[in-house]
């Protein structure tokens, strides 16, 4: 077979695989620019680290103290950052592509709005704070549930599972805003500090768990690309060539579903992320869903929350939830690429 | 960009049981005005404090200022009966209206960024001057959302394409995202904002007086008024783009119309009465259901269902939280998220 436009094929020994070097080369460079960006980060703070001292506290050479800041406050919070933007990219590169639809995101099969309410209920009702991941991610994997079902009628047609998760998403919706108007404005005003989406405060369990979770579902979104790629021929055109439609379905919308339930569980709903990546993505490397522009969508991702992370901890006179810089970091670069394809059109 | 499957058509499950000529049209619309009367009525008289029919009247055509039960007529419930009128004719007239010039049977007038743009001014009002009066925040919330709204369409409509549908759906997104993002971060700092704040947030036609109407109804009238008025231009537009163009509509033109009008009308109705999700949404639909597509028939509707649905939805919310009462915003939500997905779970599924 002859590899596609823009697409090599790399030979290793007796394995050979068509590679987009225009994709792999841009994760590539945007692996490097985290790397950098997340060292750049560890010397950030009240507390300047000089490089010197960094690599010394790495390598377990530094004093105590300098170690205690970098391996328990700063570099949980740059990973969980990072990891938190991937999976969220993910997510989204993976739902646009199944939806066939650039305009939406994992909020659309009810995620952030189920792991919404349950937080919002958890917070309001001062239950323990140790147990608020576990039932943020409950509340987004039954809205998913639930709208999955909801949508099911011998198969899941995109226009429906949209159009269900808007309804159920608006029911959710009515719930926090209901527990927000409801109770007294303390609770509320931390309840408004988990929407609006942080990693603030994160400690090694978050990254155990999120690092669990992206080293299963990294690869299974992966994998799952050219099965997406022959779902986008159209159901009748996939069926043809013998494809397990609904199995298919089924299993990109459980990764979707568990990389940004993992993340939102963990840092709250940040928003713009899952929505606009996949779109930066598609600007800069122009290509159809493949294993190689999955990751780089994930490379992307994280290079955007860890950036704006340390915009929001360092460049402001007051430090913000990263949800909060997200979308004014990225909002006015989405609105420029759009403006350019448009005109460039 | 692969063009948006939101712009397949949603209304078609509901073919064979359309109403089709004048009469029966016309007779839906009596139906829609009488039950809109009657639904009036009942919004003067439920509530916390129980009133009389009698009272109802007497407030209305006799007034004594004497009787406790008819001052609350009065003094509340007619002022908030109107403002949900108004508001909910608004929003359905604007999200026709939207639907039709961006062809998407799921536009409303959400899209155009006016909700977020209305918050963003109010909060920042609130935290840069401590307002106190409710009549400066409809000012602010009104300018926030034209102004949104205004650069929603500029984005939207750059580049030689002009406003095609899914470029504005995207500019409308992300700068609703950008704006949400600055409110939510106004919130954070300021607690006092958001205990202002938090109640307009879920939409609400409590406490609504004839100030805040008198503040929005020329805009209100001004955008019902047009919107009513391009009815025929409305059914060509969603024909399509060329059959509208070779039809010789200047599509342009009336795309920007009706986007100006919407924001108006949209702008007034969130300034008065916040973010009330749905109806844009719902009514339409409904109402394209009943009648078909041509929008001479689906204005005039809408401008009749809209209050009903609202006005409906604020009695139920009443009801259903004595002695307090559910803000309108979420009656809407939970009265129209089932009827949407009872819509889209009959839809039969239409192969790619």
């Amino acid at each position: 077979m002859r590899p596609g436009r823009g697409r090599r094929l790399v030979r290793v020994g007796p394995v050979s695989a068509q590679v987009d070097l225009r994709a792999a080369a841009c994760t590539a460079l945007a692996l490097g620019a985290l790397l950098v960006l997340a060292g750049w980060g560890l010397t950030l703070g009240r507390f300047p680290i000089p490089a010197g001292d960094l690599v010394r506290a790495l390598v377990g050479r530094g004093d105590r103290e300098t170690a205690f800041i970098l391996l328990e406050l700063r570099l949980p919070r740059i990973l969980t950052a990072a990891m938190v933007g991937a999976m969220l990219a993910m997510s989204g590169t993976i739902f646009q592509g199944l939806l066939r639809n650039p305009l939406v995101s994992p909020d659309i099969v009810g995620v952030n709005a189920g792991a919404t309410l349950a937080a919002v209920f958890w917070i309001v009702h001062r239950l323990p704070a140790a147990g608020l991941p576990a039932a943020a991610f409950l509340g987004a994997l039954a809205a998913a549930g639930t709208i999955y079902v909801l949508t099911w009628r011998g198969r899941i047609d995109p226009m429906r599972l949209i159009l269900v998760g808007i309804g159920v998403g608006a029911l959710l919706n009515a719930g926090t805003g209901w527990l927000l108007v409801r109770y007294s404005i303390y609770q509320v005003s931390e309840a408004v500090l988990w929407m609006s989406g942080s990693v603030y405060a994160s400690d090694w369990q978050d990254v155990g768990v999120l690092a669990a979770g992206l080293a299963v579902l990294a690869p299974a979104g992966a994998a799952l690309m050219g099965p997406l790629r022959v779902l986008q021929l159209g159901e009748l055109s996939a069926r043809g060539l013998g494809m397990p439609v609904e199995r298919t379905w089924l299993a990109l919308t459980a990764v979707g579903c568990a990389l940004s339930g993992l993340a939102v569980s963990v840092a709250g709903p940040v928003g713009f992320v899952a929505f606009a990546v996949p779109h930066f993505a598609r600007m800069l490397v122009g290509a159809l869903p493949s294993p190689e522009f999955y990751l780089f969508s994930g490379a992307l991702g994280a290079l955007l929350v860890l950036a704006a992370d340390l915009f929001a901890q360092h460049a402001l006179p007051v430090s913000l939830p990263v949800g909060v810089v997200t979308a004014a970091l990225g909002g006015p670069y989405f609105l420029f690429l759009l403006y350019r394809t448009s005109v460039r059109r | 960009m692969p063009t948006s499957p939101l712009a397949t058509d949603l209304s078609s499950t509901t073919h064979g049981r359309r109403l089709s000529g004048g009469v029966a049209r016309a007779g839906l619309l009596l139906l829609a005005t009488g039950a809109l009367a009657l639904t009036a009525l009942l919004s003067l008289r439920v509530g916390s404090v129980a009133v009389s029919s009698r009272d109802v009247l007497g407030a209305l055509f006799a007034y004594a200022p004497e009787s406790y039960e008819q001052t609350v007529v009065r003094a509340l419930r007619l002022p908030r009966t109107i403002v949900g009128a108004g508001v909910g004719a608004a929003l359905a007239l604007a999200g026709a209206g939207m639907q039709a010039a961006t062809r998407n049977p799921l536009a409303e007038p959400a899209l155009l960024g006016v909700n977020s743009g209305a918050a963003f001014a109010i909060v920042t009002a609130v935290y840069l001057g401590h307002l106190a009066h409710p009549l400066q925040h409809i000012w602010f919330g009104f300018l926030g959302g034209l102004g949104s709204a205004a650069l929603v369409y500029a984005i939207g409509s750059a580049g030689p394409g002009g406003a095609t549908p899914v470029k504005l759906a995207l500019a409308g997104m992300v700068v609703s995202a950008l704006l949400g993002s600055w409110t939510t971060a106004l919130l954070l700092l300021d607690q006092q904002a958001l205990e202002v704040v938090r109640f307009w947030l879920v939409g609400s036609l409590a406490g609504r007086d004839l100030g805040v109407f008198r503040a929005v109804s020329p805009f209100l009238l001004a955008g019902i008024g047009g919107m009513l008025l391009l009815g025929r231009h409305l059914t060509v537009l969603s024909l399509g783009e060329e059959a509208a163009r070779s039809l010789g509509m200047h599509t342009g033109r009336v795309r920007a119309l009706v986007v100006g009008l919407v924001a108006l009308m949209t702008g007034a109705a969130v300034a008065a009465a916040g973010p009330i999700g749905f109806v844009g949404l719902a009514v339409p639909h409904m109402v394209r259901g009943l009648v078909g597509p041509d929008y001479r028939w689906v204005l005039p509707l809408c401008l009749v269902t809209g209050p009903l649905v609202l006005l409906g939805a604020d009695i139920l919310g009443r009801v259903l939280a004595r002695p307090g009462e559910l803000p309108v915003g979420i009656v809407t939500a939970l009265l129209g998220a089932p009827f949407l997905i009872a819509l889209a779970r009959r839809r039969r599924g239409v192969e790619p």
